[in-house]
């Protein structure tokens, strides 16, 4: 396998441009392992080319994510439940017509402020399939706070046939699934800085990263049926077309209602999907390294007083 | 007490290992990783056991069941992420206590047995952790395991069936998933039992110590009760506020985003990247890019890779200086030093992409790291002048303390005042 993959990258070289066609959107599912590896080796290709200047293929993502402030980043990070609420709304509202979020249940929008009741009324908007009942039938009901989001597809092969061949991923863990690599040396001050937000940061960079003119070099590689975004990871378009336009979602907390701030919701709320314990961890964290840091400091002080008369 | 140490002397054995036992007087923080290590062990033992309880090995639903410790299961996410960077802070510390072990010669007679089965227990953390790592289904487990399971197939005729006999079948599956899972609860307790003939061999032929000068009095030693004890738990407390700082503020950092997708099949992550751990042996891996004779470039990086860690079993006759300590090794320090960057330089070559410079820079990366142990520790040992060494650790200390101090050892661990 390992040494599979230089001849894959020589073969990827030559192909390229026609790999690119397939490497639309991280979650295609390719029509079998061999072209996929084919593409992945292109993407490498492309990678390399681009850093020794004679680049015929650039390196992706084209532009890296802003790295935008977020209320949950830091040690003190927390969620901002007005924030997660919006971003709720605009996954309802635009979102889940193509993305399923099948690991959180109606019961985890508590989280998000909402009292027993309205999670219950939430969940009832939903229709859920279940069974099989006495007689052996599947039946629908309405959903309740145990159940969880349904996805807009059966399966991932329908989603992919409704959409151009580009199934939509689950929204799940999204955010903890993508990451921009960072780079030497930038990857090092993250350790100080406690940088953990290149998911969210990469989500709101490519919803408001459509509608650019892409360079004369990049436009070749555009395929048909996909749009230009500078930001998408793995390649210079994606399948997925402008999901959202400004006033689409209507917000009534009077927050602005443009791409840029519903792309900040909805980044956030998935950041919320993918890790729900995230607050709980971070001030959990902070009682922890208090006592770790007064516990070490005494058994300094006592490790002092018992070498104290022994030369070392 | 008295009673069961007539009959069972298990009461007597822990005093004299843990309480009388003589430690050497001067020894530094850097001999503290022995005890983080038993420590680490402890927690990866405990919070795995738990996790266990709620994970299944199924692929089906391995990938959803991870996600249900981390959403559901009460502290689950503390479990997980605990086990998860407690590999990574394991292998720091493992890291530590090799090096320490190269400075100090602690490979060297009469320990060779005591090191011969630290190697050993390394090879075993290596297949814990890549197996362990393998659990959560993700899109890295996932190609992970192909990767390193195609490595056996790299040996003619036993390779193809090593490797089905590895996956059970021919590629990584439901199978291979719940060997893994059964090998990854194993192989922690064949650790703790090489762990116990590591100490056993330990406080047979007691420690060595910064000066390479074996103890020779009382005075050279304190018991391990209470001043070892005290300064091991000041180490772990430490170590555990960088470990806290991991797990609580950023636990994903070590990790790999492709991780959080499941595992599929049909596509192929555009890099496939080992944990950071293993990265200087896979720089190694595909350092090899020709043939060698009737040796295909696969076979030899995969030969290469394995050679690495062989080779330290040979270090105790492979180094030929009488001098156990590299503070008295004016030269061999120098090269000990470029070794560790050897190290680390391979290690950052095996997260970049095999492709342009980076498989020479690589091979050079390579040469050098065997070169360290087949040429310029035979070499060194025969040509190098050491400095005099102090007479006794009492001798080495009191002269330190008086002013003067031996320099070479002051320059080379700072951290001794501790």
């Amino acid at each position: 396998m390992k040494k599979l993959l230089p001849a894959l990258l020589a073969a990827g070289l030559a192909f390229a441009p026609l790999s690119f066609a397939r490497a639309q959107d991280g979650q295609e599912p390719a029509q079998n392992a061999a072209s996929s590896e084919e593409a992945a080796a292109g993407q490498d290709a492309g990678a390399e080319a681009a850093e020794e200047g004679h680049a015929e293929t650039p390196h992706y993502p084209l532009k890296h994510p802003e790295q935008l402030s977020w209320s949950f980043a830091g040690p003190f990070g927390h969620w901002d439940v007005g924030q997660l609420q919006r971003g709720l709304k605009v996954y309802k509202e635009v979102c889940s017509a193509c993305h399923g979020m099948r690991l959180v249940a109606f019961r985890n929008l508590d989280d998000l402020g909402y009292s027993e009741e309205q999670v219950k009324a939430f969940a009832a908007e939903y229709t859920v399939q279940d069974g099989p009942n006495g007689d052996g039938e599947m039946f629908d009901r309405p959903g309740i706070p145990s159940d969880y989001f349904p996805s807009p597809f059966p399966n991932p092969e329908a989603a992919a046939a409704a959409n151009n061949g580009a199934a939509p991923p689950d929204f799940s863990l999204l955010a903890k699934a993508r990451a921009v690599t960072r780079g030497f040396p930038t990857f090092l001050f993250d350790l100080g800085t406690q940088y953990q937000e290149a998911g969210p940061d990469y989500i709101h960079a490519l919803l408001t990263g459509y509608g650019q003119e892409p360079p004369a070099a990049v436009e070749p590689l555009i395929q048909p049926g996909t749009y230009y975004n500078p930001y998408f990871i793995s390649g210079p378009a994606l399948a997925m077309p402008p999901p959202i336009a400004d006033d689409q979602v209507e917000y009534p907390d009077g927050s602005p209602q443009t791409v840029d701030q519903y792309s900040r919701d909805v980044a956030a709320f998935m950041m919320w999907a993918a890790e729900p314990h995230l607050a709980e961890r971070k001030a959990t964290g902070f009682v922890a390294m208090i006592f770790l840091v007064v516990f070490a400091g005494l058994l300094f002080v006592v490790k002092r007083r018992v070498w104290a008369g022994t030369p070392h | 007490m008295q009673w069961l140490d007539a009959r069972l002397p298990l009461p007597r054995l822990v005093y004299d290992s843990f309480v009388a036992y003589p430690v050497p007087r001067n020894l530094n923080y850097a001999y503290t990783f022995g005890g983080i290590l038993a420590l680490f062990l402890g927690v990866q033992i405990l919070t795995g056991v738990v996790l266990a309880m709620h994970y299944a090995a199924n692929s089906a639903i391995a990938f959803d069941s991870v996600e249900k410790i981390m959403r559901d299961v009460n502290w689950g996410w503390l479990l997980r992420y605990m086990h998860a960077n407690g590999a990574s802070f394991f292998f720091i510390a493992v890291y530590v206590h090799i090096f320490r072990g190269l400075y100090y010669g602690s490979y060297k007679a009469p320990r060779e047995i005591l090191w011969i089965l630290g190697v050993i227990i390394f090879l075993l953390m290596m297949a814990t952790a890549f197996m362990g790592y393998v659990l959560p289904w993700g899109q890295m487990s996932f190609w992970g395991a192909t990767v390193i399971t195609g490595f056996f197939t790299a040996f003619p005729l036993v390779g193809d069936p090593i490797q089905q006999l590895l996956l059970g079948g021919f590629a990584v599956d439901n199978a291979t998933l719940n060997r893994f899972f059964s090998l990854h609860y194993l192989l922690p307790f064949m650790i703790a039992g090489v762990v116990i003939l590591h100490v056993w061999a330990l406080h047979v032929t007691g420690q060595t110590n910064p000066t390479g000068v074996e103890v020779k009095s009382s005075k050279d030693t304190v018991p391990f009760s209470p001043h070892a004890t005290v300064k091991d738990g000041f180490a772990m407390v430490v170590f555990l506020v960088f470990f806290a700082y991991m797990v609580f503020y950023m636990p994903n950092y070590l990790g790999h985003a492709d991780n959080y997708v499941e595992a599929n099949p049909l596509k192929t992550p555009s890099h496939i990247v080992p944990e950071w751990y293993f990265l200087p042996f896979y720089a190694m891996l595909r350092a090899i890019t020709f043939n060698i004779g009737p040796i295909d470039s696969k076979l030899g990086g995969v030969l290469v890779m394995f050679g690495s860690i062989i080779v330290l079993f040979f270090l105790p006759w492979l180094d030929t200086s009488r001098i156990r300590s590299t503070a008295f090794r004016p030269l061999y320090r120098i090269f000990f030093w470029i070794l560790v960057a050897d190290s680390i330089f391979l290690g950052w070559l095996g997260s970049q992409p095999a492709e342009g410079i980076y498989p020479t820079l690589a091979l050079i990366g390579t040469i050098y790291y065997f070169g360290h142990f087949l040429i310029i520790l035979p070499v060194l040992g025969l040509v190098e002048t050491p400095r005099r060494l102090p007479g006794s650790i009492t001798e080495a200390v009191l002269a330190r303390n008086a002013g003067g101090g031996t320099p070479a050892h002051a320059a080379a661990a700072p951290e001794t005042k501790g």
